[in-house]
């Protein structure tokens, strides 16, 4: 087992720490809250040459992840950060990078969008890169996010798509916890060595000339997509393999989704992301009053651990879906869309509720979360009633 | 009936391994316009360059015409990202590039130049932040613009390389508003404002100045800016084969001027036409703009902008000898092609 030491960090100085490790080729770079210390921490690194990274401080979101396609088709190991408006902000370019299939890792700290204006966190902007077939990954706190960038590298490079690895602005990011840190020679291997033959055709083997981001017409552009629909689905057993491979040389065993509780649970809680621990609180306090509830907490979010999924509510009663976003669209939040469709083809269908919480860095406490596991109780034994799948859980009306 | 042409399958013109016109760049079978001036500019800049090459490029003409899946003309590395990016994707290759030497991936002596071509719709406007981005980085990179004048890919759009009076799908000639109200932006100077090694003014006509040019700004380290008018026979709708000759009415007119700037302090003005041809001749030339001839207003507007602009220029020539002088620089010296 690979040696680790555990060191006080946030999760911002937790994700530099892993990129000074894995010592990316390049780095894009541009401030935005509550990004923006963690590429000041990496600079550090940059400045007194304990990485070989070349950090681009670019013009906007958009230009950072414009230089990482070009560095990463080029053929360098590449990574961009940025939170909130900066990925609406990048989200064009998220499209061409898939579509063209060049890995790089995006750490998206997790921010509300304007209007108004908040820096503190929600997913409204990891929901904007729902669709951009990137590879989208939660981390419940600074451990985790320190370990899923080490892991998003080699899944990126794998799947050949890029991958995001979310963590909580503030919450997580400004945050100090124990983080376990694994010695640099154990990450270094672990994701392999740099270089131009990590993808096929890299643009800087100019022996071998290649067109990257070619026009489509509709003879072609269908062919295109459905090729990056069918590799997106072999995204699941890669993910797996370099989880499963993670898990051997580190002792901690990672999966698509994390379950609490849910064993014998008539009622289930989701959510993603640093509000988990509060629900498992939620958890713990309801089963001391003899409720069967459970949680689960997505950890892979794109591709959507569907089939775990299904099988992990196809015990339950009732559900409540807990959305850090909404969609405004009169169906409920983009996480409750997703469950409610992974479970299509089970038999036995949970009632199912959605909550919206915690937008634009607003606290949740178990409280609140327990108050939604008994809303869901109420409705799903036909006490309560409702008029829309989706409710807002902390509100003054 | 004619039988229907199977599409081939993905995986078969995967398989294909035939190129054609492998000495040039940019390759023949492209889909430009008959008379197009933008693949002589690609090439002539290409083909100066001896060294392997990478391109990147912003959509526009050039791009959707190049690279029509499945089918490539080019032979040389190309990258398009987007409209708003092809220097900030140049750049990204050649950071790549420095960081893989440093690491030694790439071995020491392995020379590869880094080549950006963008409209002036991708460089002048939606472009230009990613531009002068790059630029103030100062990434070793050549950049060059093919200025035809506005957004032709689109169908003749006005750009802000637009000249005043000009008819452009969004600058009609209407009752009210004839053709586009505001002049040209200049960015040749704007670019030379940011005082990287090298800026150029250039067009097509004179192979041997954009050759030149060509090697002098690869020569140099940093961010070099080359504007290449490119008259466009389907917008300006002149005859496709006059397009050339429109390119040398542009500089024999002083409309546009052929020059470079060193390190956006010593400028040189290339070409000095004696005896300038009135801008009259120029805009008749071309239907998009010569309802001005109609208006003695904007025609004034434009001869006073254009010879403004030329004695700018030669008074800039004149204070940087001058400034050579006294810094003890060899003005001529500064401006020599290093021999390949």
């Amino acid at each position: 087992m690979a040696q680790t030491k555990v060191i006080a960090l946030t999760g911002n100085q937790a994700a530099a720490e892993a990129m000074r490790q894995i010592n990316f080729d390049v780095a894009a770079v541009y401030p935005i809250s509550p990004q923006t210390e963690l590429m000041g921490f990496f600079a550090e690194y940059v400045a007194n040459g304990e990485v070989d990274t070349e950090m681009v401080a670019v013009d906007g979101e958009h230009s950072a992840l414009a230089t990482c396609i070009g560095a990463a088709a080029a053929g360098a190991r590449t990574i961009t950060a940025s939170a909130g408006p900066g990925i609406a902000y990048m989200v064009e370019n998220m499209y061409v990078a898939s579509g063209m299939r060049v890995p790089m890792v995006l750490l998206d700290v997790n921010r509300a969008l304007s209007a108004p204006l908040s820096i503190h966190c929600d997913h409204a902007d990891s929901m904007l890169t729902r669709d951009t077939s990137w590879i989208s990954i939660f981390s419940e706190n600074a451990q985790e996010a320190y370990h899923n960038i080490i892991m998003a590298v080699k899944i990126s490079e794998k799947a050949m798509y890029p991958i995001i690895v979310n963590y909580d602005g503030y919450i997580v990011s400004h945050s100090i916890e124990d983080v376990e840190i694994l010695d640099d020679q154990t990450v270094r291997e672990f994701v392999g060595p740099s270089g131009l033959h990590r993808i096929p055709y890299p643009l800087l083997d100019v022996d071998k000339p290649v067109t990257y981001g070619a026009t489509a017409q509709p003879d072609y552009y269908t062919e295109c997509k459905y090729q990056q629909h069918v590799d997106f689905l072999k995204v699941y057993d890669i993910v797996r393999e370099v989880f499963d491979e993670f898990g051997e040389i580190t002792g901690k065993k990672y999966d698509f989704i994390e379950e609490y509780k849910t064993d014998d649970a008539e009622y289930i809680g989701i959510s993603m992301g640093s509000s988990f621990g509060t629900l498992k609180d939620a958890v713990d306090r309801l089963r001391e009053q003899g409720k069967k509830v459970g949680a689960v907490k997505i950890r892979l979010f794109r591709p959507f651990p569907v089939k775990e999924l299904a099988k992990a509510l196809s015990k339950a009663k009732g559900v409540a879906v807990l959305d850090r976003a909404d969609s405004f669209d009169g169906i409920g939040g983009p996480l409750f869309k997703d469950v409610a469709t992974s479970l299509i083809q089970n038999e036995n269908r949970p009632y199912l509720h959605n909550f919206i919480y915690g937008l634009g860095g607003r606290e949740v406490h178990e409280e609140e979360f327990i108050k939604a596991f008994e809303r869901l109780e109420r409705l799903e034994k036909g006490i309560d009633t409702r008029e829309n799948f989706v409710e807002y859980l902390q509100v003054r009306e | 009936m004619a039988k229907k042409r199977p599409i081939a399958l993905l995986s078969e013109l995967a398989s294909h391994k035939e190129t054609f016109g492998g000495d040039m760049p940019l390759a023949p079978g492209h889909r430009m316009c008959i008379g197009c001036g933008i693949p002589p500019i690609v090439n002539e800049i290409l083909l100066a360059i001896n060294e392997p090459v990478v391109v990147s490029n912003a959509t526009g003409c050039l791009e959707v015409t190049t690279g029509v899946y499945p089918v490539t003309a080019w032979n040389v590395p190309w990258i398009h990202v987007n409209f708003q990016s092809a220097a900030t994707v140049i750049a990204g290759v050649e950071t790549a590039y420095k960081v893989l030497k440093k690491k030694g991936i790439i071995p020491e002596d392995k020379k590869i130049h880094f080549v950006a071509f963008g409209g002036d719709g991708g460089t002048y406007d939606i472009g230009f932040q990613a531009l002068s981005a790059t630029a103030e980085r100062g990434h070793n990179v050549l950049y060059v613009c093919y200025n035809n004048e506005g957004y032709q890919n689109t169908g003749y759009q006005k750009s802000s390389a637009t000249p005043i009076g000009a008819y452009t799908k969004t600058t009609p000639v209407g009752k009210e508003k004839v053709g586009k109200q505001e002049p040209r932006k200049d960015l040749t100077m704007i670019m030379a404002a940011h005082g990287v090694p090298y800026v150029a003014q250039a067009s097509p006509h004179i192979f041997r100045d954009l050759t030149k040019k060509t090697k002098k700004a690869i020569s140099m380290p940093g961010f070099k800016f080359l504007n290449v008018l490119e008259p466009c026979t389907l917008s300006w709708r002149f005859s496709p084969e006059d397009t050339m000759r429109l390119a040398k009415l542009a500089v024999e007119t002083r409309y546009w001027p052929v020059y470079e700037v060193i390190d956006g302090k010593y400028w040189k003005v290339n070409i000095k036409p004696k005896k300038p041809k009135p801008i009259e001749e120029y805009i008749a030339a071309q239907p998009r703009w010569k309802h001005v001839l109609k208006y003695p207003e904007i025609l004034e507007k434009i001869q006073k902008e254009v010879d403004e602009k030329w004695r700018l220029l030669l008074h800039l020539e004149e204070m940087s000898k001058k400034l050579a002088e006294e810094e003890g620089v060899d003005y001529e010296e500064l401006f020599k092609v290093p021999e390949d």
